[in-house]
Order: C-alpha cells, then structure tokens, then sequence
C-alpha cells in the first residue's frame, strides 16, 4: 500500500511489519516521532507489543537486550548524544550476539549543540559489533528494517543491527513509501526463534566471566558472522527484491562503467550525487556514484570491483575522523590498496552539522578534486 | 538460644531429571555463538578457585541469617543452622567477617 510518510515514520511501521514484540526507546529529537509512533501504534492495539518507558538510551538497549535474550523481537531507536550513552550496551548486545535492530537518526554531536544531520555519532560506534546500513531515502529506512531483522536473526550472523538515516533530510521530509502487507512480511520475516535464549527449564549462565582461554574464540567467531553477513546481505536484498520488487545490496553503483571520476558517498547524499551526476555528464564530464548503503560489515570485494576502472575516486565523508580524515575516505583507501589499485583519490568532508549538500556543493567537490592535489582530505565549504 | 529462622527455602534442586554434562570447548567450531554455558549451572561448579572454606560452627550459631543475606554468590541456604554450598562458594569470606557471634571459622583449602 503506497502512502505518503516521514522516515521516522517509516522507521515505527518497518518495525510495526517486522512484527517486533518489544519496543524499548527514550526520545531524542529527531528520533522522536519514531517512538511517539510506536507508542501510539501499541496503545492502538495495531502493534503487539511491549512498550516500555525507560529513563535513557542506556536503559532503553540495556531493556532491549533482556527482552531479546529471553527469545522475542525487540526494536529500539536514537539518535546523536543517545547513541553515545548507549555505546557501552551496544557492545554487550553484540558481543551477546543478540540481533536485535535499532534506528539511528544521525544527528551531530554537541558541543556546539545541534540536531542536525551529521553521521558523527554512528561513525563513532563503528567498532561495537553492529552491521551499519546508511538508507538514501524513506523507502529505504522502511526496507532496510525488515532485511535487518532477516539478516541479523540468521544463525550464522546473530549480529544487531543498526539502520541510520539522515536527521531532518529524512527524518522529517515526507515522501512516498510503499507499505509490505503484513501476511507477506510474515512470509518473508517468519517469527524469531533462537536457539540460545533465557529459559527457567534449561538454566545457563549468560555473558559470565570468560578467561583468556576462551575470549578470543569469541571474537574469532563475530570475524566468521561477519563474513557471512557479507553474503548473506546481498543475498536478502535480491530475495527481497524477487518478492517486493525493490532490489539492494551493500553498494549500489550509478553510472560508473565508463565514469573517469567516480563519487562514493552514503545516506542522503548519495541520493543528491546521482542528480548531479547527470546534471555533470551533460556539462561532458565521466561522473559516477557508488553508494556504500552497508558499513558494516565493509564490502571490500564490491567497493574494488565498482572503483577499478576510475582515474579518480572522490568519497564525501559526513564524518570526520578527528586527528585523521573521513571515515569512508580511509576505508575505501584500504580497500584499493588490497586490490593493488593505485587510483587518485580525494578526502571531501562536507555537510557536517547539517550543513546542506546540494548538486551544488557536488559539481564544487568534482571541480576541486579535478584541480586538487590527490590523496589529500578537504574541507569544503568552510567560510574563508 | 536458637532463634528459629523463617526464610524461604531457595535451595538449588541438584536432583534433575535431565542428564547433564559439562562440556569442555577445545576447539572452536564447538563454542557457542556467544559466552554461554551449554551446561547449566547445575553441572558448572563455580568453587575451584576458593582458598578458604567457611566452616560454621552450629552450636554457636545464634541463626540471625546475616551471612545468608550478605553471601554474594549466594552460597548459603537459609537452614538453620545455615549450610554452605561448597560448590559454588568461593571463599570470599564475607560470611565471615559479618557473623556478630563468631561462629564461622576459615579452613586453608590447601590443608
């Protein structure tokens, strides 16, 4: 059913047809429509679920990981300085291997306090253990929620979740989303049943003391996960997209076959890339996009295989990585370097604190890294 | 004198119906995904690195249940006299240092 929505509403009713049944969350602007929605969904009586008041985000995922360990499916959601108060229980909740799938609106970090989009805050939380997916629109948030769920509760991941979207330029834009009859998720999405969980009947200990003996092979097994989420990823996208019709992976490339220089950005962003893309190739210039939708596990083998063929690869970070540079810009860096591609490539911090990144901003990034000395970060847009 | 404890039995029903072994991991294709005891807590006893055993003394426990309620593990059943689960004590000595009659002495486990 197509209907017009906000993403944090597409967020409330990706988690309403994944068919969560715990809902933990502490509101946070602009995540707040995503909890105000769930609850008002529970109280309706159109969600079964628990809906549980907590008095922060620590509490909210420290809630959801009881909830999930004892065998049901939780959802919660946050945003900026929240996500950094739960940094500590995203560890747990993925060194436990609990799948449980979270929203995050990115927003940036204070100080100076602001609430607008900036993936500071995830980027931050890129080592706890969660698989990170960066929605370019509604649709996506909406989608990707319920490939979350699919993705994460397989027993050879068993690894959270977390589905970023951009503050404001999703979070409060209101677009077309098409909503997945319940009947037919459920055919997608069959119910959570794991095998590990709490259970009067069966006692264990769960997450107890671990000696040197026995950690690593802990950490050792999330590499695995890991490396079959990769697959498995992909795998659910076109499964999706054989049922649905809206197909993903953990990249999607625009116009890059013949591109010379080829832009790799996430989230909103991507979306405006590929405008400007074609608005540059009718100026004559070789644009292309690679839109990193996954993080998280990082999709090496596809980055090198969409960037062999560039003369130069610009990444736009909405990150920085302080002391360094983005946090894209290194990884992609790392992966040519695997492959052994030597490709001139441009660091571009833009649309830090909300700053808009419009096609605009776009042709200014091409026309500074097709004059720029390659291999460095840039700033752009910074008022001189 | 005696006093008569009236606390709630939460002894640990040892006497299962299920069998239960402990299971050693060795290699890592054997571990679970996560740090889980495949065994209960049944078959995991806890007590391997106690160095000293609370021993009490019945005769001069006055049964007011103070080491039952500061036993962090909890080790201690609430009997009267209390018993001392040594499976799962871990000799921290709590007990110990809380008895206001002195009834619980510490044993060197390597004696």
């Amino acid at each position: 059913m197509k209907t017009v929505m906000n993403g944090d509403f597409a967020a409330s009713y990706g988690a309403m047809t994944s068919d969560v049944k715990f809902v933990a969350a502490y509101p946070i602007t602009p995540q707040t429509l995503i909890v105000e929605k769930l609850s008002e969904l529970v109280a309706d009586g159109e969600l079964d679920a628990s809906f549980v008041k907590v008095e922060s985000e620590h509490s909210a995922m420290a809630a959801c990981i009881g909830a999930q360990a004892a065998g049901i499916r939780t959802f919660t959601a946050t945003s900026s300085q929240g996500l950094l108060l739960m940094c500590e229980v995203l560890h747990w909740a993925a060194r436990a291997r609990l799948p449980i799938v979270l929203a995050n609106v990115n927003r940036a970090i204070a100080p100076g306090w602001s609430i607008w989009a900036d993936a500071q805050d995830s980027i931050s939380q890129r080592d706890t253990g969660w698989m990170q997916v960066y929605a370019e629109n509604n649709q996506d948030v909406y989608d990707s929620i319920l490939m979350a769920y699919k993705i994460a509760e397989d027993n050879d991941v068993l690894l959270p979740m977390m589905v970023n979207l951009d503050a404001f330029f999703l979070s409060h834009t209101s677009e077309v989303v098409d909503l997945i009859d319940n009947d037919k998720a459920k055919e997608f999405l069959p119910a959570y049943d794991p095998e590990y969980k709490l259970d009067p009947n069966n006692p264990r200990a769960f997450g107890a003391l671990t000696s040197p003996e026995h950690y690593f092979e802990f950490t050792y097994k999330m590499f695995e996960a890991m490396e079959v989420a990769k697959k498995k990823i992909t795998q659910v996208g076109k499964e999706f997209g054989d049922i649905f019709g809206r197909y993903y992976d953990m990249t999607e490339s625009y116009k890059i076959d013949d591109a010379e220089t080829v832009l790799v950005t996430f989230g909103t962003i991507a979306g405006t890339a590929k405008e400007s893309v074609d608005r540059l190739r009718k100026e004559g210039k070789k644009v292309g996009n690679l839109k990193i939708r996954v993080f998280r596990p990082f999709p090496t083998e596809q980055i090198i295989d969409a960037l062999k063929n560039a003369k130069r690869v610009v990444v736009i970070d909405r990150d920085y990585s302080y002391g360094n540079e983005g946090a894209f810009y290194t990884e992609i860096k790392g992966a040519l370097y695997d492959a052994n591609l030597r490709i001139d490539t441009y660091g571009m911090i833009a649309g830090l604190g909300g700053r808009d990144v419009s096609t605009a901003v776009i042709k200014e990034i091409v026309e500074k890294a097709e004059t720029s000395e390659p291999n460095k970060t840039y700033f752009i847009g910074v008022k001189r | 004198m005696l006093l008569q404890l009236k606390l709630p039995s939460i002894r640990l029903n040892k006497e299962i119906s299920v069998e239960e072994k402990k299971i050693e991991l060795n290699k890592v294709d054997e571990f679970p995904p996560m740090p889980v005891s495949l065994g209960s807590m049944r078959v995991n006893k806890t007590s391997s690195w106690r160095n000293f055993r609370p021993i009490i003394d019945g005769e001069k426990c006055i049964g007011c249940g103070i080491c039952w309620k500061f036993c962090p593990e909890p080790a201690i059943f609430p009997t009267n006299p209390p018993e001392v689960d040594y499976d799962y004590c871990k000799g921290c000595g709590i007990c110990i240092a809380n008895c206001p009659v002195d009834a619980i002495t510490r044993q060197d486990e390597t004696k």
